[in-house]
């Protein structure tokens, strides 16, 4: 059993809440109690059923409000997988939430409200499914039983959908007609709509492989923190403890040490009593090196094979997220992995209007924009491309201000 | 390539092995906050994971109500001696005496409320920038909102509203003096995660969280345990049960359940077919729906 995390995204009140709700309520995932304080909750739906949507509604500003503001996780798990459903917020004024659960999913859903077909916001949460890389997409046609289960208005809105997967590069998007509120096609199959010959929604999250643990060569592993522990018996004990991002490392491999450039030979890998042959991605290990280099946290140890790339210039999307704008005059500090350094942002060199999908020329950046920079660090940074390495090839800014998260950063390409 | 196995709880196991380590990386005087129930005790085995053979880099630190269950003192002290590790405690007694804060009165009097100060004058003494904590998101709606690290300001308290994005596994531990930040390394833990990890890793658990026979009185229509430190009077009857708790915290405001269950597949098994969530059996989250968030604000864990 293995995990899926996943996010869902849509305007409001196209039934995220509810669909979340469904989910957890079809699986037995709610308990006794939980369900003892929503029947007794005033808010309830038309027809007097508990409305799901309060499972996830957490935060009272919300419940008061009746919409999502912020980013909350969920958990449900079947026989086949553990289910981590970060539900995100809607509204525009929310991008960098969205952005923010978008961030660890490996799979989007995005809820059309069958009435209203593709919309602006569809085209924004699309967009930044796209920009976060998210590599499977399923497209919820929602409130299905408010257009008496067509088939016609269903696919009317796939042709439409298809059209915007196909300029956003989505390359694996499924689709699936549902009503959250009844529970057509989110758990079991829908009597109502013989004419859909897919899988339910909780069907296909079982079984989508997402292959969300980066199997590729780019074997990469930032040192967090060194384990010395300076007794006698352990007197020499020099270990680099880190989570393998991506790739493998094996006993015996060849590896760099990045800035510095020094290679050396891997020559023992430990989690707590065991040695291990290899460490993957995802693995928390301790690596020991054949030679005595000089290794400190933000340093990383990669395959020398596959080196990543090096540079203070880095071109990258950005997604700005704080109140107060982006001022180019002014250092950051810049979090890649382990590593923190001074940056600016030297450039912007286009905005994307997040609901036309259009470029335009910009000289400032606010709270929910995005679009493309450059970025100049103070030490050179060893990642790769986003596209390539999710987890190496992203960074955030922090405004030494406030210490506050204020954007964040895919790379794209080294400035030459 | 080589195959490997990588299920769901290496995969939580490795997430909180790397948060801890982001941990003793960022901070200059970390603590680990150990309650002696469960969830701490799961991060402790986890921070034996993501240190040894070196040291932790940060104390235990035990907020001690006065009012434990005598289980969970034993298992704490045997526990620190066999891990060798620092143990600081807070005492909620000692902040009474000293006229920090009052004692409840009345029938459901509890020092859990009291703790929250004992907590941040502990934070305070020992300049504490960092404090682990095993509170999952699972265990109600405000934490499900919570960070991984959730910025605390010098008077302990939580704004919802002004959280920092988290995104990827890039976690932002840069705070202004006198602030500290609250980490969460089993966030992404539920109950059932948390129990079959303790069963996978053999972990050893305070006695009380297995059947046995208790006196217990009936409470706001829960079994809680019969001790000198519930305001009992003569309308509360004392009977024997066959109970089990599914949390350990003050023994004025921590619910029993009715158990058979002495081995932790019995527990599992239980857990997996109940319909009671963990938090249902600890009094003071009853009081109302946005009970959790108005504590957290106000400092408490
Ligand atoms: N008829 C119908 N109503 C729905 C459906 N899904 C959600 N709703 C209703 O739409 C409203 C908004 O739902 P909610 O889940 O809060 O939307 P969110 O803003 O996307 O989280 C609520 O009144 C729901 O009961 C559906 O499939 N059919
Ligand atoms: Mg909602």
């Amino acid at each position: 059993m293995n995990i899926l995390k996943f996010f869902t995204a849509g305007s409001v009140d196209d039934g995220k809440s509810t669909l979340i709700g469904r989910l957890l309520y079809d699986t037995d995932s709610i308990l006794a109690d939980q369900l003892e304080a929503l029947q007794s909750s005033n808010r309830k739906n038309d027809d007097g059923t508990i409305d799901l949507a309060i499972l996830t509604d957490g935060l009272r500003a919300e419940r008061e409000q009746g919409i999502t503001i912020d980013v909350a996780y969920k958990y449900f798990q079947t026989e086949k997988r553990k289910f981590i459903i970060a539900d995100t917020p809607g509204h525009i004024q929310y991008t960098r939430n969205m952005v923010t659960g978008a961030s660890t999913a490996n799979l989007a859903i995005i809820l059309i409200d069958a009435r209203n077909s593709v919309v602006e916001q569809t085209i924004r949460h699309s967009y930044i499914v796209s920009l976060l890389g998210i590599k499977h997409v399923v497209v919820c046609i929602n409130k299905m039983d408010m257009v008496d289960y067509s088939e016609t208005v269903y696919n009317s809105i796939i042709e439409k959908y298809k059209v915007l997967a196909q300029q956003l590069k989505l390359e694996d998007v499924t689709y699936i007609p549902v009503s959250a509120l009844k529970g057509d096609n989110v758990v079991q199959n829908s009597g109502n709509m013989e004419w859909y010959e897919g899988e339910s929604l909780l069907h296909f999250l079982e079984q989508v492989d997402t292959d969300h643990l980066d199997r590729s060569q780019l074997a990469r592993m930032p040192v967090q923190w060194v384990v010395r522990p300076q007794t006698d018996e352990l007197h020499d004990y020099r270990g680099y403890a880190g989570r393998v991002l991506s790739g493998t490392f094996n006993l015996n491999d060849k590896v760099n040490v990045l800035p510095s450039g020094a290679s050396s030979t891997i020559e023992k890998i430990e989690f707590f009593d065991e040695e291990l042959d290899a460490a993957h991605a995802g693995e928390s290990v301790i690596i020991h090196l054949k030679d005595d280099v000089d290794i400190s946290r933000g340093d990383t140890i990669v395959n020398a094979a596959a080196l990543p790339q090096e540079s203070k210039l880095i071109e990258a999307d950005l997604c700005w997220m704080d109140a107060r704008a982006l001022d180019t005059s002014i250092m950051y500090n810049i979090q890649h992995n382990s590593k923190v350094t001074k940056c600016k942002i030297s450039e912007i060199l286009h905005k994307v209007d997040i609901n036309t999908l259009e470029k335009h020329a910009a000289d400032e950046f606010k709270l929910n924009d995005i679009g493309r920079v450059i970025v100049k660090t103070a030490d050179a940074l060893a990642f790769d491309l986003y596209d390539d390495n999710r987890a190496n090839g992203s960074a955030i800014l922090v405004d030494s201000r406030t210490n506050l998260t204020v954007g964040a950063l895919m790379f794209r390409a080294a400035v030459e | 390539m080589s195959t490997y196995n990588f299920d769901y709880l290496d995969e939580l196991e490795a997430e909180a092995i790397h948060i801890l380590r982001e941990v003793a990386g960022q901070f200059e005087k970390p603590a680990l906050l150990f309650s002696g129930g469960k969830d701490s005790i799961t991060l402790v085995r986890l921070a034996e994971k993501a240190f040894r053979p070196g040291k932790f880099p940060f104390p235990l630190v035990h907020i001690d109500t006065g009012h434990n269950f005598e289980e969970t003192i034993t298992y704490r002290d045997k526990m620190v001696e066999r891990i060798g590790e620092k143990l600081i405690i807070g005492s909620v007694q000692e902040s009474i005496d000293q006229g920090k804060v009052v004692e409840q009165t009345g029938k459901n009097a509890s020092r859990n409320a009291l703790q929250t100060v004992t907590l941040l004058d502990t934070i305070a003494k020992h300049q504490f920038d960092a404090c682990i904590g095993g509170a999952r998101r699972d265990e109600e709606k405000a934490r499900a909102k919570e960070r991984i690290f959730s910025v605390r300001d010098e008077f302990g308290q939580w704004d919802p509203k002004r959280q920092r994005p988290e995104l990827w596994n890039i976690y932002n531990g840069k705070i202004h003096k006198g602030e500290n930040i609250r980490v969460f390394p089993i966030s992404n833990w539920t109950e059932l995660d948390v129990w079959n990890y303790i069963r996978r890793e053999k972990i050893e658990l305070p006695s009380i969280y297995f059947s046995h026979e208790r006196d217990v009185i009936t409470r706001n229509g829960q079994l809680m345990a019969a001790s000198p430190f519930l305001n009992m009077d003569d309308e509360d009857v004392v009977f024997r049960k066959q109970v089990r708790f599914r949390t350990v915290g003050d023994m004025s405001c921590t619910a029993a359940v009715e158990s058979e269950a002495t081995l932790i597949d019995d527990i599992i098994a239980e857990i997996s077919a109940s319909k009671i969530s963990e938090r249902g059996a600890r009094l003071d989250d009853k009081v109302s729906e946005a009970a959790m968030e108005d504590r957290k604000k106000g400092g408490y864990f």
